[in-house]
């Protein structure tokens, strides 16, 4: 009688941790989607951001139409490539990257356009895009450190392993690198 | 890592117990004394706590804002705070964006309201949003932020909502007793006994006095705790906790207090509002750690981590740490080296203040009509005339 209960408890405690683990798990894996779906947000909007951008430079800037054409068609195919694997990605984030560099570049050639009220909101909002950028990646990599500390540390990794939660990878570095978005600098 | 931050707010409820069991306690007394019935006592206690508690639950974000006259901004009224604020929800993981406000009001400070995550406010007073640029602004911001992802703002809600009653049924309490023991109430001459009375009496008095002290004694030090909890996020959101440092700086170097503020709602907001210049009030009886300390403490972070603020705050204030054991297994985590903002095309104090009092003037309905000759007019809402003349050059407008 007595030891039927002990192991009932046993086993009525078990269950319970192994469901709170399963759902901790569960969660953090959630939040790691999430923030993954963050920075695609705020590259989107860097994509919507853009056209602005060289519409009020047009009018100042009009020995650099090949510069801007050059901007549009590197935004362009980075939101074609949005939905491809992420190298592919990576690789076309890169080129806008540096191409929106350059036309930033030769915006110092043009003091008319840096005083334009319209161009001075566009800059905050794209010093901003840029922070989100950087910011939701860094939440993204902290998401993803949690989610990977319990499915190593006991008890939640024999759950992680029974029901197979994979361990995720981080946004690394060398992919970030090319992903990144250009130093804004308008002076 | 951020999780973990529950360890910590286990210490916390633990504290908040202790005020519930003091209010428990003058429940006890009061009852006893007045009623000849503890439990009648205590029925009293707890419906006065029920009915604040309720009302601060579902009315205190309003009555709060509409206290310190706080002005709700959009995203275009003010896009560099909004920015700055979205950054920081970003950074944190907090799952609905929270309204914003700015206060006008010279004083320099910041608080976050919002009982829970999802319907949060974080305020500014204008003249601190025009004082600091935008790495300090962030680093104010995601201290805000970070009592909104630690969920201090219901706890500290909740525990001044406790201290108040305590301070409520201590007061009158003590009062009644007084008078009664002075007039000789029908309580003591209908017992008879008078010499359980007196004890009775006194033992209630003498508690009557140092509950309210103890009460707020325990809330000052949950306030204390919850704001190093604070830095220490907003350190890690940011990546860069000297802009925290620095705005700090600047908020200790002001001694303008804030006209809306009052001694319940002082542990809301980033600075005690009615710090007195040169004052070390590292003493108990303050809601926020001394602002020297807590600059110091930034300061001297080698990394952005929990891990590191702790190492931090031990070697500035020596002792035990602040942070719970748990939040620190993480891994170290790197200061942010590069800023992409701060130098180019940052609007200088000058800029700032104006971008300010336009949104103010904007937001009390003023509207603004830009003269050829650069003057700036001011058209108040009650303003009837079609026309208006410029006082500077004498050019006419329309409205």
């Amino acid at each position: 009688m007595i030891p039927g209960i002990v192991i009932g408890v046993i086993v009525v405690i078990l269950l319970i941790m192994f469901i709170g683990n399963y759902n901790g798990l569960v969660r953090l894996r959630n939040q790691v989607k999430n923030a993954w779906a963050q920075i695609d947000v705020q590259l989107k909007r860097r994509y919507d951001l853009i056209p602005n951008l060289v519409e009020t430079a047009k009018g100042y800037m009009k020995h650099e139409r090949e510069t801007l054409e050059a901007v549009t068609n590197a935004r362009n195919l980075a939101q074609g490539m949005s939905g491809a694997g992420a190298a592919d990605r990576a690789k076309a984030e890169g080129e806008l990257s540096s191409v929106l560099s350059r036309l930033l570049a030769v915006v110092e050639n043009y003091p008319d356009l840096k005083a334009n009220q319209n161009f001075l909101a566009l800059q905050e909002e794209l010093t901003s895009t840029e922070n989100k950028i950087g910011f939701s990646r860094q939440f993204y990599n902290d998401s993803v450190l949690r989610y990977n500390n319990k499915t190593h540390v006991f008890p939640s990794n024999i759950v992680a392993r029974m029901m197979g939660f994979k361990e995720d990878s981080f946004f690394e570095v060398t992919l970030a690198a090319e992903r990144e978005a250009p130093k804004v600098s308008f002076t | 890592m951020w999780e973990q931050i529950r360890s910590n707010q286990i210490r916390s409820v633990v504290l908040t117990i202790g005020m519930g069991a003091l209010l428990i306690l003058i429940g006890y007394f009061l009852g006893l004394y007045f009623f000849e019935s503890a439990v009648a006592g205590l029925i009293i206690a707890i419906l006065l706590w029920a009915i604040m508690s309720l009302v601060a639950y579902f009315q205190g974000d309003s009555i709060l804002i509409r206290m310190a006259g706080a002005k709700k901004i959009g995203p275009d009224d003010h896009p560099r705070l909004y920015n700055v604020v979205e950054e920081m929800k970003i950074a944190s993981g907090l799952e609905k964006m929270p309204d914003v406000y700015i206060i006008d009001d010279p004083a320099l400070n910041a608080f976050a309201i919002g009982r829970d995550p999802k319907r949060a406010s974080v305020a500014i007073t204008s003249g601190l949003l025009q004082k600091l640029n935008r790495d300090e602004l962030q680093g104010v911001i995601a201290h805000e932020i970070s009592h909104i992802k630690n969920r201090d703002v219901l706890l500290m809600a909740m525990c001044a909502v406790l201290l108040g009653t305590i301070v409520i049924l201590a007061w009158y309490g003590s009062r009644f007793m007084i008078f009664g023991a002075m007039t000789g109430s029908r309580r003591s001459s209908s017992r008879g006994g008078g010499q359980g009375n007196i004890i009775i009496l006194i033992v209630a008095l003498v508690f009557m006095i140092l509950a309210p002290i103890m009460a707020q004694l325990i809330y000052l030090s949950v306030s204390r705790k919850r704001e190093y909890l604070a830095d220490a996020s907003a350190a890690l959101y940011t990546r860069y906790p000297d802009g925290l440092a620095s705005a700090l700086e600047k908020l200790g170097a002001s001694t303008q207090q804030l006209k809306s503020a009052n001694q319940a709602t002082a542990p809301m907001y980033i600075v005690n509002p009615f710090r007195k210049k040169g004052l070390k009030a590292s003493d108990l009886t303050s809601t926020h750690p001394p602002l020297s300390e807590r600059i110091r403490i930034l300061r001297s972070m080698g990394g952005a981590s929990f891990g590191e603020y702790d190492s931090a705050y031990r070697e500035v204030h020596g002792g035990k740490g602040v942070i719970p054991a748990g939040a620190m297994a993480a891994a170290a985590v790197p200061l942010s080296t590069k800023k992409l903002e701060g130098e180019a095309g940052e609007p200088d104090e000058v800029q700032r203040a104006r971008e300010t009092s336009d949104v103010m003037w904007k937001k009390s309905d003023y509207k603004t009509v830009t003269c050829d000759c650069g003057t700036k007019l001011r058209v108040p809402p009650n303003f009837r005339d079609p026309r208006i003349q410029c006082p500077h050059c004498g050019k006419t407008h329309q409205l």
